[in-house]
């Protein structure tokens, strides 16, 4: 009788074993850091890009309506594909893009935005990448939907049809 | 007799570990980075990473050093960001608290399993 | 056209494997007699056929044929010869075919070297190893078929990975699957002689051949996987504790302790279940972990091309055999012999049962570590990593008592033994490693906390096991394995605490100061070559007496487009000067990491012992 407790036993452990390393396998297997934080550090402060002023982060970002935050580099090739969704809700939507330049020389900075056009309402200064990790950035391009200072969503590599139609309606939701 | 020298053993031991306490951190960044992963390259550790986000994040790590954060601070504020997954050693917390004691238990079970099996005479 | 007989002769294979299936189990039930010179040919056929496939494959890619698709995904025409063939056992459909190969040439082998035992066991081994070898086919040609043809054939393939263009990482695979398949035939065998209530002494000294043959090739596979980590992965260490990694450690912690409790079951006919518990395992713990690295279910550094359908198939072929196995053990579990009597607490039974607890206990860590952030994102969704320092509190202090164990266990008797034995010489070797160890960390002023009496240890150990070379009490390949080991704790000792890392960025020119060394960037040159462009720096490093030259590159591979880091290692016997560096994106400036490492070497050198001591009791026939 003994025994036939431990077979049990075993057999059932296995099939536990079993049914979550099947269940893992739907797992995605990369790590994306999610929203782990609604709250937006509005304290840092940045160097302009143009004539080096400091600003505070939380002094761009409004009260009672949406901002976006793009991180971008001239380097970045990926940055360059999104450029025109970043142009498109510029212009649509008249809301404040903050771009935050990562790890860029200035003068390739400027250059990318001269020849691109410049969607962005202020474009703050990251030399080191310290600062983006301070938002929770792991790289370039990352976006965050910022609405009345908390983080709304978060977009991790370059913007396109479907992320920029998904900011499109989290806006207009909110409106209406 | 037999006992006298285990005890001798024992004791010979423990004198000079314990005086060996006084443990000093030095190269706090390179031991902070090598027990953080890298969101880029996954698999490695931001110590040994060279992508921009390791680098960024070393730096990161000396400011908070230089602001007088100590280790679990600066834990506290990436797993806050990134969460618990950039640390590679997890801190013992419910969820994780089996990951650490069922191999204790199982050496502790193995350990009675010996000794059931085991005679002394 | 070679595509086709490649696919054709697996098929063939798996034709012979269903006739050996049914055949072989005819014989068991006694339908028919002797069947052993049908179930032979169909054994060489099936050998033959697979053997077959695996050449046409090797010539599909030594002939760069792309209308293979993968030769297609992992060639490339400018690749040297040598990386052409090592490539096709270094991607996922070819080096399951390797894998067949090695189960059918091992059983083939255990067929014909088998012949005094009693003729169904063998069958039943056969029947159960078919069985293996039946789902491997299907799973390769159903999941992950080497031969898939490619229309329009493509002018050129996509090149194997520059990192998997190395020497060490050619023959890597094929010595852990010889490893990791040994440990099937144990399994099988293991199983047949529990149903024929024959797990005896005969059979223990018929199967440690394949344990100690398994455990063999497993530890030279995991040895040079790590060599290939050491100077390919350019990070300077050997170990990362990357569940890839742990995925080969496990089955070796358990054939260890296979390893010494088949010598008790030989000697002393005791710890039968436990001995058929471990050859279960051993085998579970390998196909597992082919689970766990092909499913892309762990995240590592080491990706084989993931593909969710062919995890499901291991994973349902795993559950069937472990089902298979559990089944076999709890039915045929009372024919084990009943004489079992309690151990002595001082003798070799019982230091050797010890042995199996540890190994056991290190086999639960590294498990555990591996398989929790699985088990716990299934069950309530969280995130977590598990690295370095979880197996490092786990594992190091418990190092403590193992190494005691094992400076004391080797020495006692079997049946009963007492511990007066343990004479004042050895207090002496004791005390004297304390003091030493005493000395090296009050002169190193290393602060670890554990390191005093893992120095001490570790140097009582090594003092014993050089004395045990004067005594007769054991067999030599035991105390050059055991000195191995010590030799081996001592290298990793002296390697992690002592080893210094320098890291700065540098442009050509440059001189930096660290410790008594100066670190000299004299200059850096393009050269270019037949599938990739290098740049090959050189770094002079001087301290007072001497100095040396360095040439670390980085290489820029053309197919597919890859940058590689290629680490100069000059390795001396007393200490490896490692330089690694990289471009990064301030021009001219390069990040150049310079790691000083005692005793490197003596690691590599140690392992190397260990497994000699294997080979040796291996070659001695009758011990």
């Amino acid at each position: 009788m003994n025994k036939n407790i431990k077979f049990i036993i075993i057999i059932l452990f296995s099939l536990f074993v079993f049914f979550v390393f099947y269940k893992g396998l739907e797992k995605p297997k990369n790590y994306l850091p999610e929203k782990n934080l609604n709250k937006i550090e509005t304290s840092l402060v940045f160097k302009n890009l143009n004539d080096q002023k400091e600003i505070l982060l939380g002094d761009l970002i409004t009260n009672n309506s949406f901002s976006i935050i793009n991180i971008w580099a001239s380097w970045c090739l990926p940055c360059r594909d999104e450029h025109a969704y970043l142009l498109k809700l510029r212009n649509i939507n008249k809301i404040d893009i903050i771009g935050i330049n990562y790890k860029d020389k200035k003068s390739n900075a400027i250059e990318f935005l001269s020849d691109l056009g410049n969607p962005y309402h202020e474009v703050l200064v990251d030399l080191d990448g310290t600062k983006s990790i301070e938002l929770g950035a792991i790289g370039v391009p990352e976006t965050y939907l910022i609405n009345n200072k908390i983080l709304v969503k978060k977009y991790i590599g370059p913007l396109d049809d479907a992320k920029f139609k998904e900011i499109i309606n989290l806006i207009k939701n909110e409106k209406n | 007799m037999k006992k006298i020298k285990l005890i001798l053993y024992i004791f010979s031991f423990t004198l000079f570990f314990l005086n060996n306490l006084n443990a000093a951190n030095s190269q706090q960044v390179d031991k902070i980075s090598k027990n953080l992963r890298c969101l880029i390259c996954q698999g490695q550790s931001v110590y040994d990473s060279q992508s921009d986000f390791a680098l960024s994040m070393k730096i990161l790590i000396n400011k908070k050093i230089n602001e007088g954060k100590n280790e679990k601070e600066i834990y506290d504020f990436l797993k806050n960001k990134y969460g618990e997954w950039i640390v590679y050693e997890p801190e013992i917390s419910q969820n994780t608290i089996l990951l650490w004691v069922i191999p204790l238990i199982l050496f502790i079970f193995g350990g009675i399993l010996i000794v059931r099996k085991v005679s002394i005479k | 056209m070679i595509n086709q007989i490649g696919n054709f002769s697996l098929f063939i294979a798996l034709f012979a494997s269903i006739f050996l299936i049914f055949q072989s189990s005819n014989v068991i039930r006694n339908k028919s007699k002797n069947l052993d010179g049908k179930i032979f040919s169909a054994l060489s056929v099936q050998s033959l056929m697979v053997l077959i496939s695996f050449f046409s494959l090797i010539y599909a890619f030594i002939v760069s044929d792309f209308s293979n698709e993968t030769v297609y995904n992992n060639s490339h025409t400018t690749k040297p010869l040598f990386y052409k063939i090592s490539g096709s056992w270094g991607n996922h459909e070819g080096s399951l075919l390797l894998w067949l190969l090695v189960l059918n040439i091992f059983l083939f082998i255990f067929f014909i070297s088998s012949k005094k035992l009693l003729n169904k066991y063998r069958i039943l081994t056969v029947l159960f190893q078919e069985l293996i070898i039946i789902g491997f086919l299907l799973f390769i040609i159903f999941t992950s078929n080497p031969f898939l043809h490619l229309f329009p054939i493509p002018k050129e393939g996509t090149g194997l990975n520059p990192i998997l263009q190395d020497p060490a990482l050619a023959i890597h695979p094929p010595i852990l699957y010889l490893g990791y398949v040994g440990t099937s035939i144990i399994f099988s065998s293991a199983l047949a002689a529990l149903v024929y209530g024959m797990v005896n002494k005969i059979w223990a000294k018929h199967i440690k051949k394949w344990i100690v043959i398994s455990w063999i090739f497993l530890t030279i596979g995991i040895l040079l996987g790590s060599i290939w980590a050491y100077y390919e992965l350019g990070w300077g260490g050997f170990w990362f504790w990357d569940p890839v990694e742990n995925v080969s450690l496990m089955p070796w912690f358990c054939l260890t302790a296979l390893f010494h409790t088949i010598i008790v079951l030989e000697k002393r006919n005791i710890y039968q279940s436990w001995t058929i518990i471990l050859s279960i395992a051993t085998f579970s713990l390998s196909m597992g972990g082919t689970f766990l690295v092909r499913s892309g279910i762990l995240n590592s550094i080491h990706t084989f091309a993931n593909d969710p359908s062919r995890g499901i198939f291991i994973l349902c072929f795993l559950l069937v055999l472990v089902l298979l196995a559990i089944s076999i053990f709890f039915i045929f579990q009372k024919k084990l012999l009943k004489n079992f009597t309690k151990t002595f607490l001082v003798s070799k039974e019982t230091a050797i049962i010890v042995n199996n607890w540890f190994m056991m206990f290190f086999l639960s860590v590294v498990l555990i570590g591996t398989v929790y952030p699985i088990f716990l994102e299934v069950i309530n969704g969280s995130k977590i990593s598990i690295g370095p320092p979880f197996y490092q509190k786990l594992i190091v202090p418990f190092l403590i008592p193992f190494l005691l164990f094992m400076a004391v266990g080797p020495k006692i008797k079997w049946i009963k033994d007492n511990l007066s034995k343990i004479n004042y010489n050895q207090f002496i070797l004791f005390i004297l490693s304390i003091a030493i160890s005493y000395l090296l960390v009050k002169l190193y002023g290393i602060s670890y906390l554990l390191i005093l009496p893992l120095f001490g240890l570790g140097f009582f150990l090594f003092f014993l096991t050089i004395k045990d070379f004067f005594s007769k009490n054991s067999t030599l390949s035991q105390k050059i394995s055991h000195f191995g080991f010590s030799l081996f704790i001592l290298s990793i000792l002296f390697n992690g605490t002592l080893a210094k890392e320098f890291s700065s960025n540098m442009k050509v020119g440059d001189e930096r100061k660290f410790l008594n060394k100066i670190i000299k960037f004299e200059n850096i040159k393009i050269i270019e070559k037949n599938n990739y462009k290098s740049l090959v720096a050189n770094f002079k490093i001087s301290d007072e007496k001497s100095s040396i030259s360095l040439n670390p590159e980085v290489r820029i591979y053309n197919q597919p487009r890859t940058l590689t880091s290629e680490a100069a290692i000059n390795s001396t016997i007393y200490s490896d000067n490692f330089l690694v560096f990289n471009v990064i994106k301030d021009d001219g400036y390069y990040n150049v990491r310079y790691q000083f490492k005692p005793l490197m070497m003596w690691i590599w050198f140690s392992i190397i012992l260990i497994s000699a001591g294997g080979i040796l009791s291996y070659l001695k026939k009758n011990e």
